[in-house]
């Protein structure tokens, strides 16, 4: 197809599924008519669920309900969340295994006998319940599971099309992979690293590369309902630390000696240089890991505050000001899902370099 | 004035930074771009990745300010 038809195609594809985004907040709560919140609703989409909610079906919820796992005093404890029935407020208990259990915006609790509700004090500690350990498969780990087995498929097939070709060279959708993979090795591996050393960091350097972009992609996509993986700081931590890790068990000498007692500046500088530089050695990754989460849920909450203007309204015709807008800003968050995985990747592979410098 | 009115006002100035950081990165690719137009697309790419490093500094800001208000 030619460029032209495929960008007419694909911006369709964009517009309709935006205005998707707009059916699937008509989520109203379980009994009164209240008052919409922007705020809640937009907090509730970028947060974590048990469930996917996918849209509403005659008054009826259609949703994808995922398990619920629970290490509890009496072991381990699962159930479907479809047994809390869409109940946010914590006032369906769910027995299973001798334990009460409520679910409240999204967090279960371990009613104590007797009980009928989560009761919290001021300081939103529960008073009469407590938190079991939560291993749910939650929507993000749905949607981890689901970009991992993503990437193997691409990957795996783009391997093989280089072992099958007979003379190295690939079909398919390795042709369409390869000058990324090249990208990485040519943009980010080699002038951060070094030409002598970079092949050890490559793996790493490609996983969270597409892992990340991958993750991003999926959280624009309407229809999965705020499948917010790279958005959630439990992750973009994870990845922080993986970096952090690799750049701390590489460091060489130069590494140490240039943190702790800087080469080159007389000895008070120094001493004053060694707090600073460790804090930095801390603040780089931690850097990362808001960067991350910043950038993509502030995209997430800026598309859904513009498309929560229409109910703020209560007009359709705000519709006609809101989707524009919003595709403009999706079109503008296609971009920083593949610039904040490029950003990732060339700060770490910067501190690996870093981390492996020879003496000047 | 409550916390939630200045956590606002808060994420707003950080907003003013990004704006007045990009802002600058942009005006100086579009000066490099029109002294040298063969140049068009490294400088463009180039200023892309600046802005958003500058974007995450202000998105601290609003970090901030989400978990004040």
């Amino acid at each position: 197809m030619t460029l032209k038809t495929f960008r007419t195609a694909l911006f369709s594809v964009l517009f309709f599924a935006i205005s998707i985004v707009g059916f699937a907040l008509e989520d109203k709560e379980s009994s009164d008519e209240k008052e919409f919140d922007p705020k809640e609703m937009i907090l509730h989409h970028v947060k974590d669920a048990h469930g996917f909610h996918l849209w509403d079906w005659k008054g009826h919820a259609v949703s994808l309900p995922l398990p619920i796992i629970l290490w509890t005093d009496n072991g381990l404890t699962t159930f479907s969340s479809s047994e809390f029935h869409h109940d946010d407020t914590g006032h369906t208990i769910v027995e299973e295994n001798g334990g009460k259990f409520v679910k409240f915006h999204e967090k279960i609790y371990q009613l104590e006998n007797g009980a009928t509700n989560v009761v919290f004090d001021e300081e939103h500690h529960p008073i009469n319940a407590s938190k079991p350990l939560n291993f749910s498969i939650t929507r993000n780990v749905f949607m981890m599971w689901v970009s991992v087995i993503i990437l193997l498929l691409i990957f795996l097939t783009t391997a093989r099309s280089y072992k099958k070709s007979k003379d190295g060279v690939p079909t398919g959708i390795a042709g369409f992979i390869e000058p990324l993979i090249v990208f990485v090795r040519d943009e980010i591996g080699i002038p951060m690293i070094g030409k002598h050393k970079y092949k050890r960091y490559m793996p790493y350097l490609l996983t969270i590369f597409f892992f990340i972009w991958i993750n991003n992609i999926f959280g624009l996509i309407p229809i999965f309902n705020g499948a917010n993986l790279s958005g959630n700081i439990a992750f973009t931590f994870t990845l922080a630390m993986f970096t952090f890790i690799i750049t701390t068990l590489s460091g060489n000498k130069n590494y140490w000696k240039h943190i702790f007692w800087m080469p080159g500046v007389p000895v008070p500088m120094k001493i004053f240089l060694m707090p600073i530089e460790i804090i930095g050695m801390f603040v780089k990754p931690i850097s990362l890991m808001i960067r991350l989460f910043a950038n993509i849920t502030a995209g997430h909450v800026i598309v859904l505050a513009l498309m929560s203007l229409i109910f703020v309204f209560k007009s359709e015709w705000m519709g006609l000001v809101s989707v524009p807008f919003v595709l403009f800003i999706t079109v503008i968050e296609i971009i920083v899902t593949a610039i904040q995985a490029y950003i990732f990747t060339i700060l770490s592979a910067l501190y690996f370099g870093m981390a492996t410098e020879e003496e000047h | 004035m409550t916390i939630t009115g200045i956590a606002a006002i808060g994420a707003g100035l950080a907003a003013i930074g990004a704006g007045v950081g990009i802002g600058k990165i942009g005006g100086s690719a579009m000066e490099a771009m029109a002294r040298q137009p063969e140049m068009h697309g490294k400088i463009q790419s180039s200023a892309l990745i600046l802005a958003a490093f500058v974007e995450a500094v202000a998105l601290f800001g609003v970090v901030v300010a989400f978990l004040q208000g």
